[in-house]
Parts: structure tokens; sequence; C-alpha cells
């Protein structure tokens, strides 16, 4: 095709069997106007070096599984484009503060196996609603108190970007405090005492310092550096015993 | 799955590697400026205490070129400090929607920094006509 | 998980990030720049006698007082953290240091604005 050109992927290669530490690799990949950074490693993959390992799915942005350093920014790979880098290089490095367990694959264990359940996320009603009662009502305005919190796709780039949880990965981190606050913010919900544990702890909200790249680089628009932060003010409220005044359900 | 030998990166000279990075270890270090201007003040208070003669020799110090330079890099520092602690300071408001649209982040920082402005406005007229 | 008591400190901290917001840059200016040079403000703004009975004054001693104390509140919070940031693993030590630091200044403050006299 006329309009093919060629651009150099540089990509961040460690085998567990064999390497002590990782090491880059080089690839001249062809690519069109509509090429993302994944189906450029897609295509090393089929064609240059079959071993090349990442994780992808749905390629359009929802699923969260393609998150990875592209000079030095965590992006989503499937919504990336080889044309905005082009003529300079591409690198390609797993996401930072996570293990890397394969070239471009971490261990997201973590995150899903310890933060993301320890705040319990889940809808924690005042009582059991029987079916018979029918489905919850939320007005437009209870709904917008929690929504954009809820549009986490779990794709760890925030974590990636946060510098506090890769000096201290024991912090709960901004996708897992951004969902504490989903829940919280949820006029169904009474969980507040529950999830205040993790919420007021050294590695809960106090673990941030705002550096705010986690919002800059959330691809879903959900803002955890804003679920944090307000979080800080509940929490010091809380702290000086306040907060039962101002917030009698406790949550947003 | 047997275990795997996962690499940890190290994390030495971290912030230098993004520029956003770079800019939040700037805003950070504004501080250091910061406390050493409440020192300057500290130490003018003594010699407030001490009589006219102490105070003027402050008056002095402050006038000497390492004393200007150090307060031109304090003023760019503190102001980069004001500068950003008004665009951050939407992320601790709680969610706020007007109408089911949510409350635009420039109402507050455009708030701060107009309020930085009248501020630094009423203390000039304070300390020069009053 | 233990609860944080960082509340505390981070109250301190905000206080003295929109205090110092508001007029740190004014105040650097007048003090260190403007006035000792003498241009957009005549010298004798910083008088002896005019400051001095500024800071006789009970408001102007609270506004003294507040400025030297959350400046400093302010200044070693974010250093304290800062230096997790840069890689220094600072104790309970490091922290006494910081908060007495700014502490002590307070009291000094304090002490100094009572000796001045009203």
């Amino acid at each position: 095709m006329a309009d093919t050109r060629t651009i150099e992927i540089e990509v961040l290669r460690y085998n567990p069997e064999q390497d002590t530490e990782p090491h880059f690799q080089t690839f001249q990949v062809p690519f069109t106007h509509d090429t993302s950074v994944l189906q450029g490693l897609q295509y090393i993959k089929d064609y240059l070096d079959g071993s090349l390992t990442f994780r992808w799915s749905c390629r359009m942005a929802i699923c969260g599984s393609c998150g990875k350093m592209v000079n030095g920014v965590p992006e989503l790979s499937c919504h990336t484009f080889l044309r905005d880098y082009y003529p300079g290089k591409v690198r390609i490095e797993p996401l930072n503060h996570f293990p890397v367990q394969r070239d471009l694959a971490i261990d997201q264990t973590d995150f899903f196996n310890k933060k993301l359940p320890s705040v319990k996320p889940y809808v924690m009603p005042k009582e059991e609603r029987p079916l018979s009662a029918g489905t919850y009502v939320q007005t437009p305005g209870q709904f917008h108190k929690y929504y954009q919190y809820s549009q986490c796709i779990n794709c760890l780039l925030c974590y990636a970007a946060c510098p506090q949880y890769g000096l201290k990965p024991e912090f709960t981190g901004p996708a897992a405090l951004a969902l504490l606050h989903r829940y919280n913010a949820d006029s169904r919900d009474r969980g507040w005492q529950e999830r205040a544990d993790i919420l007021n702890a050294e590695d809960g909200v106090w673990g941030c310092t705002l550096v705010g790249y986690c919002s800059e680089v959330c691809p879903k628009g959900v803002d955890p550096a804003h679920a944090i932060n307000q979080n800080k003010v509940n929490s010091t409220m809380d702290y000086f015993g306040v907060l039962k005044f101002l917030m009698p359900r406790g949550g947003s | 799955m047997a275990k795997i030998k996962s690499y940890v990166r190290p994390m030495q000279g971290w912030w230098r590697r993004n520029p956003y990075f770079v800019r939040y270890m700037i805003r950070e270090s504004s501080s250091v400026f910061l406390a050493i201007y409440a020192v300057i003040l500290l130490v003018g208070l003594l010699r407030l205490t001490q009589g006219a003669a102490a105070w003027d020799g402050w008056l002095a110090a402050l006038a000497s070129p390492g004393s200007i330079v150090f307060h031109w890099l304090a003023l760019l520092a503190v102001g980069y400090h004001a500068y950003t602690w008004w665009k951050v300071a939407p992320k601790t408001a709680p969610d706020i929607h007007i109408g089911g649209q949510p409350l635009p982040e420039l109402v507050i920082t455009g708030g701060g920094w107009l309020a930085t402005l009248g501020a630094s406005i009423l203390v000039y007229v304070i300390v020069r006509w009053m | 998980m233990k609860r944080s008591h960082e509340p505390i400190f981070w109250s301190l901290f905000g206080a003295g990030g929109v205090l110092s917001a508001l007029v740190a840059p004014i105040l650097i200016f007048i003090t260190g720049i403007i006035a000792p040079i003498g241009v957009w403000m005549p010298p004798q703004a910083l008088d002896y006698s005019r400051v001095l009975g500024f800071a006789q004054h009970w408001f102007g001693k609270v506004l003294l007082l507040a400025v030297i104390s959350l400046f400093l509140f302010h200044a070693v919070h974010r250093i304290y953290h800062g230096l997790h940031d840069i890689g220094v693993h600072a104790g309970t030590g490091a922290m006494v240091a910081a908060y007495g630091s700014a502490l002590l200044g307070t009291l000094v403050a304090a002490y100094l604005l009572l000796a001045i006299g009203f």
C-alpha cells in the first residue's frame, strides 16, 4: 500500500527461565494511518518473533488488558497509534511498578488478589431487600455522585503512573481507592464503617501525595485523584469525630 | 503453575524519567523556599523585639545582593506553589453537580487564582498606604 | 489496618497551603524585593516604629503568628514526605525533627509576639 511506512519499535524482553534481567530488542514494523501500538506488537508476534508475550483482548479500550508503557507513559496499547510517534521510535515496556513476569506481561496479583477485594467492592445495603420490593430507585443526582468512579476497567495504568505505589507497594492505590469511594458514594450503600479501616490507614488515602498523574493517564475519566483526595477531607472529619454530623450516612 | 522468577524494576531516578514528575518535584521543593522565608520572618520578629538598631540591621541584610537573589528565586518557587495549589484544589472538593453537569474545575481553580490576586493587591495597598 | 494520624498534620499543611498560596508571593515580593530596593514601595513602609505598632496590635500578632507558624507547618510536611519521594527512608526521628521544628518556630514566634508588648 502506498501509505505504508516503517517505524522502529523497541520492546523490553524478559525470559524468566533464561534471563537475569530484561533487555531491549528492536524491530522494524510496517504501519498505516490506523495501526495501533497493539497491532504493532501483534505484527511482531505474527511475523518477526513469535515468542513475544503480551496481554490484550478487546482491542477497543474497554477490557483493560493491554496496558503498556509507551515511551515512558502508561497507555492502553489498543488506544495508542504508531502514527503519533513516527518518525521517532516507539519504546514499549511493561507497566511500571509491577514485577515483570515475561516480556510485557506483569504480575497483577497484588491488585486483583489483594487491593481490589480489600475495599469490599460491593453494595452493602442497610437491610436485605427482597425481590418483591423491586429495584432500587436513584435520582440522577444520586447517580452522578458515583457514576464516573464506576467506569474503572481495572487496566492498572494508574498504578503504573503512581510513584507512591512504586515506592511502597503496600499503598492501596488509585483504582482500589476510587472503587472504595464509588461504593461509599452510592446511595444504596451503608458500608462506610466497613471500609473505614482501609480508607483511614497510612496506606489508604494518606499514602497519596496528590501527584495527580493517575487521573492524567486514566483512559476512562475515573479521576482517582479526586476520589482519594476528597476522602482525605472525609477521613480528617472522621478522625476529629465530626463526620457523623455532616454526613449521617458517612458517605460522599 | 510453577513459580515465575519475576523481575522487579528499581525505582531509582523515577522522577527524572517523566516531565510530569519533574514538575511534581519542583512543586514539592517550593516548600524549601517557603521554610527559609518563614525563618527569615521569624528572625525579623526577633530583631524587632531587640530594638530599632537590630531591626535596621535586618532590613539592611534584606537589601544585600544575596538576599535579593534568594527572594527572586523564592518568589518563583512560591508563585509556582500558589499556581499549582489552586490547580489541584478541586481534587479535594466533593463532587458537585449543577443541573446534571459537574462543576468545572476551573471555577475553583480560577476562584483561587483570583483570590491570590485579590489578597496580593490588598496586602500591597495596606503596606503601601495604611 | 491502624488508623493514621496524618489528619492532624494534613490539616496544618492545608491551612498553611491556603495561606501561603494567598499571601506568600506578595509578602516575599514586598519584604524581599521591592521594599529593600525602594521600587514601588518606599523603604519607610518597613520602618521600625510602623512595624512595631503592627506587631503590638493584637490583630497584627494574630497575622504574624499565623503566617510564620502555618508557613512552617506547610513546608515541613512537604519536606518530610518529599524525603520519601527521593528515596530517603526517614523514620520517626525525621518526623519529630520536621514537625518539632515547626512547633518550635511557632512557640518562639508566640513568645516574641508576647515579649514585644501591646
